[in-house]
């Protein structure tokens, strides 16, 4: 054995540990939101009572954040895959050069991009005050996992023959994208469709800033929840996020673990989704 | 060329960004330049003990964040490497990932459970003279949450580079007569440089503009996306903030662009 039976002991305690740290306060937060009395404790009983509140108080938030994630996922989908291709047949200085540029709005505090967002069209009637401006701000900092996803996908597939024998036999362009290009690319479209839905339902930096009163997201109503509603609303409030995280999360693990080889690994982890 | 006439392709993607992130992000940039009582926001920014300090604890605390989640990282990313197969590996590895999708808010609410008032913590140590222990609403909560949302994506880089070691090395290491501790310092360490590097840089990238976190935890912990975020709301001090934001963009982005650079394009730098 190259790993003495020590390193591996000490090696299962911290990775016990840190799984304790990360899940513990998970747990604790559902515990808390089905609880009757969290100062009480479980023995107060358990009940949906705060899971109905978080429904009556919140329930356009979900919906909104729904609407917001749907939007967002549209325009990726439509700009993002063509752009993915168009790298795909380019690898040069310039493609780079785009695809680096793509990604500052990842790489760049969604502070700043809100900020610069505000000061730039914040002042266009009609926008400012819709889930458009929101949806805007979204899409930016999930357009580069899209354009990835789809890439990788592109790559995989060498769809660069399939491609000059369908022009040779004269097909147009768009016939050939929608026909060869998107269906062999499909797994990473959908990879990156439920990274985006991931990052949209829990984006906060840029949407705190983005908002109005009238177009909370779910994040958004979480903060005020953090900051008024009494903790087992605020739990009930986090069960119900986990509960729309789970069955996207869920996907993404199936879709790499079909060991589809053209899918991209799920939540790219070398990538940086904000907090 | 038969692939020109692909280009336009990627029109609408690049209409999008440069009309809603490149040209707001100079006009940012230019409104931090514009003069508010006699000189531009980047100098007042330059020139004031208050921001610097900001930034020093910004920088700090990201750094003990960084360095604590990669000390943690390292044994776990070795020890998923080495154990491909094991009961419970998936619910195991689930539980290291599940993190990843969650907001900065939510990360910051979940201290709150482990260290805030009626937090877990302070349960456990309410026999304590001094009273329970409650660290959730300053530098100590919001040291936790960075750890919390910089662990599972450094475990998933690291132990990918784990993987890749080749035990062949490790053998002839062995044959050759040196000990578990040489082995790990002369051969493996070397070989997990870069993605040490690489997730280093994205936590501490991370780190330095998370404000979801802070925001739940504390609105008057002193650190720069809150720095910004008073600017812009409480003080309507625009250009302030606009500088404070191009300097926290280009900390950032150069952390992230070094990091690349060492590692040999094998981290998060880009991203």
């Amino acid at each position: 054995m190259n790993h003495s039976r020590i390193d591996t002991r000490i090696g299962s305690t911290i990775t016990l540990a840190v799984a304790a740290f990360l899940i513990g306060p998970v747990i604790l937060s559902v515990l808390a939101g089905l609880t009757k009395n969290y100062f009480i404790g479980l023995s107060s009983g358990l009940t949906l009572r705060w899971i109905g509140e978080v429904w009556a108080l919140y329930a356009e938030t979900i919906w909104r954040s729904f609407a917001v994630a749907l939007a967002t996922l549209a325009i990726c989908v439509v700009t993002g895959v063509p752009m993915a291709w168009v790298l795909t047949l380019h690898r040069g200085r310039l493609a780079r050069a785009m695809e680096e540029l793509l990604t500052l709005p990842v790489a760049v505090p969604g502070l700043a991009s809100a900020l610069a967002l505000i000061v730039s069209w914040g002042t266009v009637s009609g926008l400012r005050g819709s889930i458009w401006f929101i949806v805007v701000g979204h899409v930016l900092s999930t357009l580069p996992f899209m354009v990835r996803a789809a890439g990788a996908s592109m790559t995989h597939a060498d769809l660069g023959t399939l491609n000059e024998a369908a022009a040779t036999l004269g097909a147009g362009r768009i016939a050939r994208f929608l026909h060869i290009v998107v269906p062999n690319a499909m797994p990473g479209i959908v990879t990156g469709a439920l990274t985006v839905l991931t990052l949209s339902i829990g984006e906060f930096n840029l949407t705190w800033l983005l908002h109005t009163p009238l177009t909370k997201t779910l994040p958004v109503g979480l903060a005020d929840a953090y900051a008024s509603a009494r903790l087992e609303i605020a739990s009930a409030y986090t069960l119900v996020f986990l509960l729309m995280l789970i069955p996207l999360l869920v996907g993404l693990q199936w879709l790499a673990a079909r060991g589809d080889r053209r899918a991209p690994a799920p939540l790219p982890v070398n990538q940086k989704p904000q907090t | 060329m038969a692939r020109r006439g692909w280009l336009w392709f990627a029109a609408p993607a690049a209409v999008l960004f440069i009309a809603f992130w490149l040209l707001p992000m100079v006009g940012l940039a230019i409104i931090g330049a514009e003069s508010r009582n006699g000189q531009s926001a980047y100098l007042t920014v330059l020139g004031s003990e208050q921001y610097w300090m900001s930034l020093f604890n910004t920088v700090v605390l990201s750094l003990a964040a960084t360095l604590a989640t990669l000390l943690l990282a390292l044994p776990v990313g070795r020890f998923l490497a080495w154990h491909p197969q094991f009961p419970g590996r998936r619910v195991l590895m689930s539980m290291l990932t599940f993190p990843l999708a969650f907001p900065g808010v939510v990360v910051g609410f979940l201290v709150i459970l482990l260290s805030g008032r009626q937090g877990l913590i302070a349960n456990l140590t309410q026999w304590l003279p001094d009273g329970p222990l409650v660290f959730a609403y300053g530098m100590g909560g919001l040291f936790l949450g960075y750890l919390y949302f910089s662990l599972p994506r450094c475990i998933g880089v690291i132990s990918a580079a784990a993987e890749h070691i080749d035990p062949a090395l490790l053998e002839a290491a062995r044959t050759l007569g040196a000990g578990a501790w040489r082995r790990f310092i002369d051969v493996e360490l070397p070989a997990l440089t870069p993605a040490l590097i690489g997730a280093g840089a994205m936590s501490f990238a991370t780190s330095m503009g998370a404000f979801g976190t802070a925001f739940t935890l504390a609105t008057q912990i002193d650190v720069l996306p809150i720095t910004i975020y008073n600017e812009f709301t409480n003080y309507a001090n625009i250009p302030v903030a606009a500088a404070l934001s191009i300097v926290l963009g280009l900390v950032t982005w150069a952390v992230l662009y070094v990091a690349h650079s060492l590692a040999g394009g094998g981290g998060g730098a880009g991203a």
